[in-house]
């Protein structure tokens, strides 16, 4: 009994000590931010990392979405014959939950785990040691670029991924299930308003910036070798992914 | 200078400094010794700020950088060189970028300028062929020639070497110490040295610490070490020798 208290109150504590950590990491990248030099260069090549090479897997995932969700939708709105509602739902959908959450996820996987496994290897071969020792303050010259790339990269990305998969819910609807071409985008345009585009835009944003500051935090602060790089990277990813769906919870509730 | 006071560090529960008192000679080349796990790796981190005492004090040229914020160390590391233990080069760059990353950052020379700099570090540790590759391309000695280089790109005061010469044959172990010691004669240097080499420490150093349980139980020149009646410094200069001739057993 004592033991499973004991557990627990370990459990709080690494949870407790752990946001604390991540909260600290985003402050300081906020405020070295502001703090020159400004690295462009590796600015730039950091939303190449997160932004470009992220694309063709961020466009599968959309367009293969958008597709199954026309067919599920269809499935639903045929039972009280309403598929002309299909564009409208396909798209709010999307451009509302699955675009932001999709993207996100994806750039988890791909771009928040190669920054906890970078990271990592430089902390347990002491590069970010000699980082320090250079007098290069470490948290500047490699969280800031990531941070911004991956705010500022996410969003688009989601704006590409909700343009195919739309595409993708056309294709199927339209061309597969022979729902009205005029009647599908008409409901697109009726259904979806500025407001729902927006809302989308702003969780890619934050999940961005979650993901960004989850997959350096944990290879910033990993221990213990080619072993302790794996693991960083791994709870980097599964921390993200959770934090993104959970953040997509709250927003989603606050900016109904 | 650099004067340590009545330092303690522990990790958890295990209490690696406890209460280091010394005195590293300015200009000279001083070696710190003790067996593998003794914490002298975090005594020359604690030098350069990357540690904190939990008890005592650093003093750098008389002025107390104990409590310094990390906006002051990055002020004064830029009197500081660091030589890793592997070398710790970015792997993202090549032995020239990597050797002209602190010249990028802290001076401001131009580009002609910074690269006839680099080729002339990487020159004076045997590199320059190197210059175009990768860490991963390169040797364990060749990682360390670079590191050096590294080290010495912004021409520091004070430089530190964290084990240079593990993990090298006994040619290159040499080789590197030469490098050591040729260029902080040269360039003046106050070098401090960890290492568990007593041959080679018996040949390079100026001065002679010897780290025992967390503290400092011998100093001095290596004469003087050599003469030293500690049971502990006679054992470990003993094993050292062990299994050599017979004959330099029995002159340590």
């Amino acid at each position: 009994m004592f033991g499973f208290l004991q557990y627990l109150g370990r459990l709080g504590l690494g949870f407790v000590s752990q946001a604390g950590g991540m909260a600290l990491l985003f402050l300081t990248t906020l405020a070295y931010t502001v703090k020159p030099p400004y690295r462009v260069r590796l600015f730039f090549k950091q939303m190449e990392f997160v932004g470009v090479n992220s694309l063709l897997v961020v466009v599968l995932t959309a367009l293969f979405s958008g597709m199954v969700i026309a067919f599920q939708s269809y499935r639903a709105l045929s039972k009280f014959g309403g598929e002309s509602l299909l564009g409208g739902l396909v798209a709010l959908s999307l451009v509302r939950e699955l675009g932001p959450v999709l993207t996100s996820l994806m750039v988890t996987a791909r771009a928040g785990s190669a920054m906890a496994a970078e990271l990592g290897t430089m902390r347990v071969t002491e590069q970010i040691d000699a980082l320090e020792v250079m007098a290069v303050n470490p948290v500047h010259y490699l969280v800031v670029p990531r941070f911004w790339a991956a705010v500022l990269m996410v969003p688009l990305l989601t704006v590409i991924a909700d343009l195919v998969g739309i595409a993708g819910g056309y294709l199927v609807g339209v061309m597969l299930l022979k729902v009205d071409a005029g009647i599908f985008i008409k409901k697109m345009q009726e259904m979806v308003e500025w407001m729902d585009i927006a809302s989308g835009i702003y969780k890619a944003l934050v999940f961005g910036g979650l993901l960004a500051i989850i997959g350096c935090y944990k290879g910033y602060n990993a221990s213990g070798g080619a072993e302790g790089v794996g693991r960083a990277t791994t709870e980097a990813v599964v921390i993200a992914s959770v934090s993104i769906l959970v953040g997509d919870y709250i927003m989603t509730s606050l900016l109904f | 200078m650099v004067e340590l006071v009545d330092l303690h560090k522990s990790f958890g529960e295990h209490e690696v400094l406890r209460g280091i008192n010394l005195r590293i000679p300015a200009g000279k080349l001083t070696f710190i010794m003790g067996r593998s796990g003794t914490g002298k790796s975090v005594l020359l981190k604690h030098i350069i700020g990357l540690l904190k005492p939990d008890r005592g004090r650093i003093l750098i040229d008389g002025q107390d950088v104990t409590g310094f914020s990390d906006r002051q160390w990055q002020k004064l590391r830029r009197r500081f060189g660091f030589l890793f233990q592997e070398g710790a080069l970015f792997d993202s760059m090549t032995v020239a970028e990597n050797v002209a990353f602190p010249l990028w950052e802290h001076s401001r020379l131009s580009k002609r300028e910074i690269e006839e700099k680099v080729a002339e570090k990487l020159s004076v540790v045997g590199l320059l062929e190197a210059r175009d590759k990768y860490p991963s391309e390169l040797s364990g000695g060749m990682k360390k020639r670079a590191a050096l280089a590294r080290a010495l790109a912004l021409e520091p005061e004070i430089i530190l070497f964290d084990e240079p010469t593990t993990g090298l044959d006994p040619i290159l172990q040499v080789s590197i110490m030469k490098l050591i010691r040729e260029t902080q004669r040269q360039y003046r240097l106050t070098g401090v040295v960890v290492s568990h080499d007593v041959p080679i420490a018996m040949r390079a150093a100026d001065y002679i610490a010897i780290l025992h349980e967390g503290r400092v139980v011998a100093e001095g020149s290596p004469e003087e070490i050599r003469k030293s009646e500690h049971p502990f410094v006679r054992e470990f200069l003993k094993s050292a020798f062990e299994g050599c001739h017979p004959e330099e057993g029995r002159n340590v």
